[in-house]
């Protein structure tokens, strides 16, 4: 295998992949970068909490973001900016858009580490008009703290996860009031801390149940109808902007177009525990295969499969494997096959989300009616993992049946 | 008002007021380009299904059904010249049941009254091996090899540029208030800032067609606009289809159908519902329920693709079945209403025709010297040919063409700012977004809204 190794994606998770390749003595490992500053989208996520699992620290999104960058070329990683990857060409190579020109690389091994995005309104076919004023989170955050601009006066956040309260501060950093937080769901999904402080600092009610029926407006928003989905009341709330949170989707683009498989749960590619996809030679690490972690969680995916990365260099092992299937209520597995002999996951564990809230859910892993593990977690709900012990891997048949993970009993919460 | 007296005033810059502007800047011609919005092709334009139509399945004998036949034409070759993304995928017109199946004979026996005889009865089972992704139960199809897709967006920018660049002056964001028909002949255009003298008045006002229609003394028609939303689905779903695949029409409607798009993305819709607003451009929950109840049954794995885009426009119906294009010789007065779905098809003929119309009522037509008119090339939008982005050499030539700003879409900043630059140029995002693409991806601005807003913005200073 000669070439480079190239990372695609310079936010959290392929840095550290790279700093871990250079860790291993890998000589030659490019990151490409579509945007012009490495560091993903801790770079707008203006607030702190980020580095305490993997840099045992705790930061504020953008100096998370510049220290990583500073951390890979301080590894000897070659990050090259405004660099955007278009494809694969027959052989294999990477089609790269850059300034500098178009280039295609040939590369010994790639890990790709492309994020995840929040669905936009198109995609959750919210109806009405297309006014602006319509925006994810990451716009948002971008036009405030990297922009420094002003959204509107009144909003609605759509979602009530971590990310959405992390969305009503920004907006009301940016001078504009939450008027309502809803969520489809009976119930926030974020920490209780943050929920009231929704609450008591930025006073931004939230309507659980509830969900944005229609968008109003010409030009800019005017109005949005909040329905309730058990009853079907909706009401006409005034607004100027709207903000769609959460509903991550992996950016899984540029690995369909490799032909890397993708699971169906998390809609990113297959990976063992190796972090390896089902295309030789490439790797796939931090929120591409898991929308959304946080940010220290997917550099931990990608500090994993740079170390995987240079070890496929030495031996070339790309073992056969065996498919980790969950059955509803789950929604999906991170990561979600077993190729042995199979080493642990990234942290040692797997991550595992739930369409519904449940308490104490009793969660079984078997093999062909073999039992792998079986034991009790303490919740689980939709948009937050929990995590499963990684201990069973090492029983699994290679030459098995699908590894099926099920909820055996739990208690719902409503 | 000014004292100077205008050739022509066109009323609409749709597709259809900007093709007939540009047709009469081809001559001698003072003309005028008026706009209610805030761009060209920024109305019923800029939301219809994207189909360049033969016109196979026109209503025989009516002018529609001939100036959609010359239209196809017309674009075709106009497309080829300047740039427009045009794709002759050719349609497939499914039938699902024993009804649909025995009307298809039929369908082609039209087609042949209009001129078309390159129609053919496919089998099921070439059908499904032609559209292995067809739901179950597709019973047969009638090919229409020349149906292709187009970039809506391309041809009335295209019109208009050409049309300014020869000398006619446009004016958005300018609503005709009032029309004065002058005693000593001609009109008085009541626009905001005060209004214009000319000696025809053309309306191409489309779903305002019959308010500027009444305006200027006339009446006969009354535009009902029926609403068609459409989905767009991800990219990753293009695979899925290979043509255009087309509904055995009812009375009202030629049904849902499923197209790829010249963006490479794929398409569903539209749905047809009359309204009373001209204003009701928005989707519904309603109207996406029943679309994606239709993609369950005509490409069941189209619904497992993410929606990139949503998006509702409205035809300008009238209680008439063919176009209202009437010329008035003594008034100097042209209308050309009740242009429904086959708009954009037909602009070209349209415009032809319209110029014709007036020339034999008296408006004179000096052709213009070649060496006076512009040989336009727009940016090309669609995917089968290399955009930008993939250019090493025009890379090279200009790193702005490199560096990519639309990641979804691949649309650079060199693209951008040409547009900013362009005789016609966006005045907001969703006018750049017809122009490059930007923001029209997968995405829908998570990752470039913030920046791509920028770029505007600095580029209007």
């Amino acid at each position: 295998m000669t070439g480079p190794v190239v990372v695609v994606g310079a936010g959290p998770a392929g840095l550290a992949a790279a700093i871990a390749l250079r860790g291993r003595g890998v000589a030659d490992v490019i990151v490409l970068e579509r945007e012009r500053e490495a560091g993903g989208i801790p770079r707008h996520a203006d607030h702190r909490g980020f580095g305490a699992r993997d840099l045992r620290r705790l930061l504020s999104g953008p100096a998370y973001a510049r220290r990583y960058a500073e951390l890979a070329r301080a590894a000897g990683a070659e990050i090259r900016t405004e660099a955007t990857v278009t494809g694969w060409t027959v052989d294999g190579a990477l089609e790269v858009t850059a300034p500098e020109g178009r280039a295609t690389i040939a590369a010994a091994t790639v890990v790709l580490a492309t994020g995840c995005r929040e669905r936009p309104r198109a995609a959750r076919l919210v109806p009405g008009s297309r006014p602006e004023g319509v925006m994810t989170t990451s716009t948002l955050q971008q036009l405030v703290h990297l922009q420094h601009r002003r959204v509107g006066t009144r909003a609605v956040v759509a979602g009530a996860e971590h990310v959405s309260f992390s969305a009503v501060a920004t907006l009301a950093e940016s001078g504009a009031e939450t008027v309502a937080i809803v969520t489809e769901a009976p119930r926030h999904q974020s920490f209780a801390a943050f929920r009231a402080g929704a609450t008591l600092r930025y006073r931004a009610p939230l309507h659980t149940r509830t969900r944005i029926a229609a968008i109003h407006g010409r030009g800019r928003v005017e109005a949005v109808d909040l329905e309730d989905v058990d009853t079907g009341a909706t009401r006409r709330v005034a607004c100027d902007t709207v903000v769609f949170t959460a509903d991550w989707i992996p950016e899984h683009e540029l690995a369909v177009l490799g032909g890397v498989a993708l699971d169906p749960g998390t809609r990113g590619p297959v990976v063992d525990t190796a972090l390896r996809t089902s295309r030789r030679g490439v790797f796939a690490a931090g929120n591409l295969d898991h929308g959304a972690e946080a940010a220290d969680v997917a550099a931990l995916g990608g500090r994993h499969a740079g170390g995987a990365a240079a070890a496929f260099l030495t031996d070339g092992a790309w073992p056969a494997r065996v498919p980790v299937e969950v059955a509803p209520p789950l929604h999906w597995i991170a990561p979600n096959a077993i190729a042995p002999p199979a080493g642990p996951p990234p942290r040692g564990r797997f991550a595992l989300r739930a369409h519904a809230f449940l308490r104490a859910p009793t969660i079984g892993v078997a093999q062909d009616g073999r039992t792998l593990w079986r034991g009790r977690l303490r919740a689980l709900q939709p948009g937050r993992s929990a995590t499963l012990p990684a201990g069973w891997v090492a029983a699994v048949d290679p030459a098995g049946g699908p590894i099926r993970v099920r909820v055996l009993a739990a208690r719902t919460r409503e | 008002m000014s004292a100077r007296e205008r050739d022509v005033v066109v009323v609409g810059a749709g597709v259809v007021g900007a093709a007939i502007a540009r047709e009469l800047t081809r001559f001698a011609l003072d003309v005028v380009l008026l706009e209610a919005g805030p761009d060209v092709g920024a109305g019923t334009s800029k939301a219809n299904t994207a189909l360049l139509h033969t016109g196979f399945d026109a209503k025989p004998g009516t002018l529609e059904a001939r100036l959609v036949r010359r239209g196809c034409e017309l674009l075709g070759a106009y497309a080829a010249r300047v740039g427009i993304p045009v794709q002759r995928t050719g349609a497939l017109l499914v039938a699902w049941d024993d009804e649909q199946l025995a009307a298809l004979p039929g369908i082609a026996a039209t087609a042949r009254e209009n001129g078309h005889d390159d129609l053919r009865e496919v089998a099921a089972a070439e059908l499904s091996a032609r559209e292995p992704h067809l739901g179950p139960g597709a019973r047969g199809a009638l090919e229409v090899p020349g149906e292709s897709i187009v970039c809506p967006f391309t041809p009335p920018l295209a019109f208009a540029t050409e049309a300014v660049l020869a000398g006619c002056e446009l004016r958005r964001e300018t609503p005709v208030v009032g029309v004065e028909r002058l005693m000593r002949g001609g009109y008085a255009v009541h626009v905001p800032g005060g209004p214009i003298r000319t000696r025809f008045l053309v309306n191409a006002a489309g779903l305002r067609s019959d308010e500027i229609h009444r305006m200027a003394g006339f009446g006969g028609f009354t535009v009902t606009p029926r609403r068609g939303e459409l989905i767009v689905f991800d990219k990753l779903a293009r695979p899925l289809v290979s043509h255009i695949l087309l509904a055995v029409p009812t009375q009202t409607t030629k049904g849902v159908l499923i197209s790829p798009t010249v963006f490479g993305n794929v398409m569903l819709g539209p749905t047809a519902d009359d309204l009373e607003d001209k204003t009701a451009t928005g989707s519904t929950r309603e109207g996406l329920a029943r679309l994606r109840a239709e993609a369950a049954r005509i490409m069941p794995a189209l619904l497992d693709h993410e929606v990139t885009a949503v998006y509702a426009g409205l035809r300008a119906a009238t209680e008439h079945v063919d176009y209202r294009i009437e010329v008035d010789g003594d008034a100097g007065y042209a209308c050309a209403g009740g242009i429904r779905s086959t708009g954009l098809s037909a602009s070209m003929a349209i415009a032809e025709h319209v110029r014709e119309q007036l020339g034999a009522a008296g408006l004179a037509l000096a052709p213009r010297p070649e060496s006076e008119l512009p040989a336009l090339r727009m940016p090309n939008l669609g995917e089968a040919f290399p955009r930008p982005y993939a250019q090493a050499e025009r890379i090279a030539a200009d790193p702005e063409y490199g560096r990519v700003v639309c990641f979804c879409e691949r649309v650079t900043r060199g693209e951008v700012r040409d547009a900013l630059a362009s005789p016609i140029p966006p005045s907001d995002l969703d006018g750049l977004r017809r122009r490059t693409r930007a923001l029209m991806g997968r995405c829908q601005g998570f990752a470039c809204g913030a920046n791509v807003a920028a770029l505007l913005e600095s580029g209007r200073v």
